[in-house]
């Protein structure tokens, strides 16, 4: 197996290791990095449960290589949670029960973050949309649109 | 003394309200604790050949090279695989006839659907055990396979398994009353239709998986699973390893969505458990996207004749129905794949009061992968049939559907009866679901937008459903018929030290929430703050034994055993108190977190105080006195084989005639789940379930190509429904708590999945009605509907 | 499903990727965004001995203006390309339906347009809007137009050793107006038919989703020009059915997203 070493930020912490080449980024995060917050769902982008944040844009882990990633800046949800910048949207969700199983929640965050840290509006529509590409088998997805509609009206209430 | 019958008004309140669950913090910090993620020293990974064929002989098996690839520690075939377990057989002595074959984890001589397992490898990690798989060379002769579950009992069919001489699985007929006679009274017209239901799977988000881990010096197994079930895993795994029970321990931490996926016996997991034994090593197997599609089991797969008869008046006279159904080339071990068509065989008209009721259910082998129980099993089956006809029965008539129903559905006030079919009811409300629906929904409101945008070239569509949900199971399920699993369930609730209680029970989480009624119903029980009750359960080693969460049981029956724990423990706690306050059990309560007087409500003692006077200095207490501050209760269904619960639903969607297209505008559930212990779980829970139909109602479809190639096993391809296609769904109750506990709660899990599909069917059957268009197979895909549209 | 091992090489320049590439044909693929290319080697589908990564060459980025066009680096991502959805009407039009946010994030103009997906928007905007496809090899640069380009199923006049460097597309003039119509089940699925047109002053029309590669046909231009019934040219495709739609209905759909786009037209 061919393997290279990489450095990677990962929640403000440096993680170094030699990966194999063809590891994926979420495999990376779990298995070498220890953060199993991130899920791997189905492998080939739809599913959405290994977004995670990369240089400040949200990505699919199973889509990014691992040495793809070397030198760059890693948020997962276990970051979100750490810095309190998921703090508000955990709240919320519970408050909504916007998850029941929770695999496809850290995804989902990273989805709801990277719409409302870019100004999303409070519009049920626009959300499901943004959401769209996240898979949810347990809820209805309305809990979950609620409470990203809550967290935007608490931001930008006066 | 505070019986059962009054803890609903006590002070510490939480059943009825929408307490946020406890665990949703540590799922929301990235802190779950799923299969996946355990790791645990030494730990290898499993990977799999399996068929590319859907019927083959398996000539020979080559894994010379496989063996020595790198990374490998050890690889299986399924001969070898056979040599150390046991086979099953998916039969269950109370579904007479039922028949299926011995199943090995591995195919030994014969592949009899494409993915079965043929050989095991397992390596260093996943990515090298599948470069292995990948060098195992195998010989397959192709057998004619038999697919089509319409023509797999013609006499040129190829036959599955030799020996039985035909595919057929099981067969069940009904007859009551005289449909023939019936239907050919005057006035009575018959409306007729063929109804196709295709094959859709769960597709967990966490797909199935397990790490095993086995310590050869006290011969003990530990199971990690991804499971709905760990006391039944533990019986099917003593059986078919040889191993003493008690020395297997099986353990279902957080579960990622089950659905009924993740119940039955598959081979892959065995495998996982053998090669634990073997190496002495933790074997992790998780199952690729790929896998699940191919191997996780599938659901529907029925082909329905069915016709009703009805009067001018109104009155539904009977139902004569034939379901066929194939279910892959096994009956799944150990539930059997037999309890769909029986369900849709029991359900079929079941809200209605019809005299007359023929059914005839045949179930098939065929080479496709399995089919078994999936949530709301065989519910949208009988649904569908029984409500499509009858709003096409309305439409002959020319009477408004509801009103139909109104005349049909069983008075409120008419229970205990029974069904037609033979159910025993009790404590349903349809009438009264169906009232609240329309006021809801404001029916003659969307009745008139529909006439003024049918002007306009816009064609929207109501459908309704009026449906039964089978919960709550007595042993009268499976138990009676031989399977290991539990009908009861036990809870057990221990006062420590610090005055926190810690429960444990045998039902399971899954992400309903169950560990959070659990919490609300002990403390509201026994009278303390909810963020002090600390909940175990999804551990063989340590809580009560059961059958885990079913079937829509987990409330219902292990909810109530923690009901009657807590008042026992309560009543214990309160002897104790009495004896050190030199009072009357009687004349004391215990609220938020201590003992009271009952009658002002004034702290006698803390919890903690009497915990710790006991656990620490017992020499203070009478020696007389025998201090139990735990308590455990098992609580079964005695008197009715389920409990049912009863709802109305219905959906609003526009067609449009040009793509074929189907949105879903909103989505109306109105649900008796008797009592409702968190109205915000259960709407959720309801919601999740209304998708799920939605999704086999327009979306999801397992494709399979004439000779058993699963044609659309991505994500991209089989298509589950996603956020911006959904409707707002608005949820209402009813509650009718049932009368077989003293909790009252049904059971809410499947209603949705079960009802949705026959309301989306004749929500876009209304919308079709002035184009001279029905449609009668799910999916209603676009394509599907242009054709009835005779558009393509 | 992991993918199957390779080589992992990252070049610094484009010249250094030529060589790469020109030294390891047959076995070696481009990595541009991943973002079609990664699951198929999940899938091990796709089992590349060499995967040569594009993300470090700087000749590969940027977008620069001249004389009314715009030259797009390949390895422009779908997001960066919202930045000049002023510049470019149409793919203000198109970039919603690309997928999902994450995807978009990552997704590349140049790999969408190498991989040359017959579902996908961008060949079928390139086609409309009448792109040009710089490519270098071993043997210097050249470019292709739009409509040379796309010749098949995953099938172009790209050669092995060759990458896609830039695409050029011309800057929208005062008057120009643009359509698009995208029919999927889901948001962000690939299209079960879709059109992209532009009329600038020139009318040019693209399905994608409808056939085995992105479709224009200057038949069906010119009746839409001359204001005849377009019935007939459209019968002139070849209409591919998958697992989601036949070729009947992919004919069907053809007219309505057409019928759509053009009474949806930017003014």
């Amino acid at each position: 197996m061919k393997t290279k070493d990489i450095s990677v930020i990962v929640n403000g912490e440096e993680v170094r290791a030699s990966v194999p080449v063809r590891r994926n980024l979420v495999d990376f995060l779990r298995t070498d990095a220890g953060l199993t917050g991130s899920h791997v769902g189905c492998e080939h982008g739809v599913c959405g449960a290994c977004t995670v944040e990369v240089n400040g844009a949200t990505v699919r882990g199973c889509l990014m290589l691992a040495v793809q990633a070397d030198g760059a800046t890693v948020t997962t949800v276990e970051g979100f949670a750490a810095s309190g910048r998921s703090a508000a949207l955990a709240a919320a969700f519970t408050r909504r029960n916007a998850l029941q199983c929770g695999f496809c929640t850290p995804g989902m965050l990273a989805s709801a973050l990277g719409y409302i840290d870019r100004g999303g509006t409070a519009d049920r529509a626009a959300i499901r949309e943004h959401i769209s590409g996240n898979y949810c088998r347990c809820t209805g997805y309305q809990s979950i649109v609620e409470a990203i509609c809550d967290v935007i009206e608490e931001r930008t209430a006066p | 003394m505070t019986g059962p019958a009054t803890i609903f008004d006590r002070p510490n309140r939480y059943i009825g309200q929408p307490t946020p669950r406890a665990d949703a913090a540590r799922l929301l910090a990235g802190r779950g604790r799923f299969v996946d993620d355990i790791q645990l020293p030494r730990m290898v990974h499993a990977a799999f050949h399996r068929s590319p064929h859907a019927h083959a002989r398996i000539v020979s098996v080559d894994v010379t090279a496989a063996r020595a690839a790198s990374g490998v520690l050890g690889v299986w075939t399924g001969a070898e695989m056979a040599a150390l377990v046991t086979p099953y057989v998916g039969v269950l002595t109370h579904m007479a006839g039922l028949r299926s074959a011995p199943q090995h984890p591995l195919a030994v001589d014969v592949a009899r659907w494409q993915g079965e397992p043929l050989v095991m490898i397992v390596a260093r990690s996943r990515a090298e055990a599948e470069d292995a798989a990948e060098l195992v060379e195998v010989d397959y002769e192709e057998l004619p396979p038999a697919c089509d579950a319409t023509t797999a009992l013609a006499k040129d069919a190829a036959v599955i398994h030799a020996d039985f001489g035909s595919n057929l699985a099981w067969e069940r007929k009904v007859d009551v009353g005289d449909i023939d006679a019936a239907f050919a009274q005057p006035g009575v017209q018959i409306v007729e239709r063929e109804f196709r239901f295709g094959r859709h799977t769960g597709v967990t988000l966490e797909s199935r998986g397990t790490v095993c881990e086995f310590d050869p010096s006290e011969g003990c197994l530990t199971m990690h699973y991804s499971g709905q079930a760990p006391h039944m895993m533990q019986v099917i795994l003593s059986r078919l390893m040889s191993l003493p029970e008690e020395n297997v321990r099986v353990i279902s931490n957080d579960v990622g969505g089950s659905f009924g996926i993740k119940i039955h016996t598959y081979g892959d997991e065995l495998a996982a458990a053998v090669a634990a034994r073997a190496l002495g090593r933790p074997v992790k197997f998780v199952a690729d996207r790929m896998e699940s599609f191919l191997t996780d089991i599938h659901a529907r797969d029925h082909v329905v004749k069915a016709r009703m008869g009805v009067t001018a008046s109104g009155t539904i006279v009977g139902i004569d129905m034939h379901d066929l159904t194939g279910i892959g080339p096994f009956s799944m071990y150990p539930r059997t794949s037999a309890i769909e068509c029986n369900q849709v065989l029991n359900l079929t008209g079941a809200p209605y009061t019809m005299q007359h009721y023929r059914a005839h259910g045949q179930v098939v082998f065929q080479n496709k992968n399995l089919m078994c129980q999936y949530r709301a099993v065989g519910h949208p089956i009988a649904m569908a049939v029984a409500d499509g006809l009858l709003e096409d029965a309305a439409r002959v008539i020319g009477m408004d559907p509801v009103e139909l129903r109104r005349r049909n559905l069983m008075a409120d006030d008419s229970y205990p009866r029974s069904s037609t079919a033979g159910m025993k009811l009790d404590d349903l409300s349809h009438q009264a679901a169906l009232k609240k629906l329309c006021e809801i929904m404001d029916y003659d409101g969307l009745r008139a937008e529909q006439a003024r945008l049918r002007e306009q070239g816009i064609f929207r569509g109501i459908g309704f459903v009026s449906m039964v949900e089978v919960t709550n199971p007595s042993p009268m399920f499976y138990g009676i018929g031989g399977a290991p699993i539990a009908s009861q369930d036990g809870a057990t609730v221990r006062l420590d030290a610090g005055g926190a209680l810690h429960v444990s029970s045998s039902i399971t989480e899954q992400g309903q929430g169950t560990n959070g009624i659990l919490a609300q119903i002990a403390a509201g029980v026994f009278g303390v703050d909810i963020d002090r009750v600390k909940v175990t359960t999804g551990d063989t080693g340590t809580v009560p034994y059961g059958g885990g969460t079913w079937a829509s049981r987990g409330a219902g029956i292990g909810g109530e055993a923690m009901l009657l724990a807590a008042q026992a423990l309560k009543e214990q706690v309160l002897d104790v108190a009495a004896v050190m306050l030199q009072s009357e059990p009687g004349l004391l309560d215990i609220r938020g977190g201590a003992v009271v007087d009952a009658a002002t409500g004034a702290e006698r003692m803390g919890l903690a105080d009497l915990a710790r006077t006991v656990y620490y200095r017992g020499n203070e207490l009478p020696s007389d006195l025998k201090p139990e501050l735990i308590a455990t209760r098992h609580y079964r269904v005695t008197d009715f084989p389920f409990v049912f619960t009863n709802g109305a639903m219905a959906a609003h969607v526009e067609v449009d005639p040009e793509t074929g297209f189907v949105k879903v505008l909103h989505f109306w559930a109105v649900e008796d789940c008797g009592r409702v212990i968190n109205p915000m779980l259960v709407d959720e829970q309801v919601r999740g379930g209304v998708v799920q139909g939605i999704g086999g109602a327009l979306y999801e479809e397992c494709l399979y190509s004439d000779d058993g190639q699963l044609l659309n096993a991505t994500m991209a391809d089989y298509m589950v429904p996603m956020a911006a296609e959904m409707p707002e769904i608005t949820v209402a109750h009813i509650e009718t708590p049932t009368k077989t506990s003293f909790l009252g709660a049904k059971g809410a899990g499947e209603a949705g999945t079960g009802g949705a599909p026959a309301a989306i069917l004749n929500a876009v059957n209304d919308a079709l009605q002035p184009m001279g268009a029905t449609i009668w197979q799910m999916p209603m895909t676009p394509e599907r509907i242009l054709k009835v549209l005779g558009k393509v | 499903m992991k993918a199957a091992d390779f080589d992992y090489l990252r070049p610094s320049s484009l010249a250094e990727a030529l060589t790469c590439l020109s030294q390891n044909v047959g076995v070696a693929q481009p990595l541009a965004g991943g973002q079609s290319l990664m699951p198929m080697m999940n899938f091990r589908v796709a089992t590349p001995e060499v995967l040569i990564d594009l993300a470090d060459i700087p000749d590969l980025r940027g977008v620069t203006e001249l004389d009314g066009m715009l030259r797009i680096g390949a390895m422009t991502t779908y997001r960066d390309l919202t930045r000049i959805t002023d510049r470019v009407p149409l793919l203000g039009l198109a970039l919603p339906h690309i997928a999902h946010d994450a995807i978009r994030n990552r997704g590349t103009i140049g790999g969408s347009v190498a991989l040359a997906d017959p579902a996908a928007e961008m060949p079928a905007l390139l086609l409309a809007l009448g792109g040009v496809i710089e490519l270098a090899g071993p043997d210097g640069q050249r470019e292709v137009a739009a409509d040379d380009f796309f010749q098949g199923y995953y099938a172009t006049d790209r050669a092995e050793d060759e990458l896609i460097v830039a695409i050029r597309l011309a800057v929208a003039k005062p008057g120009d107006s643009f359509g698009f119509y995208e029919l999927t089940q889901r948001h962000g699925d690939y299209a079960l038919a879709g059109v992209a047109i532009a009329h600038a002053p020139d009318l040019r029309i693209a399905f994608f989703g409808i056939s085995d590669r992105p479709i224009r046909l200057p038949e069906l231009e010119a009746a839409l020009t001359a204001g005849t019934d377009p019935g007939p040219a459209l019968d002139q495709i070849e209409f591919e059915g998958d697992l989601k739609a036949s070729a009947a209905t992919r004919r069907h759909y053809a007219r309505v997203v057409l019928d759509r786009a053009l009474a949806g037209m930017t003014s």
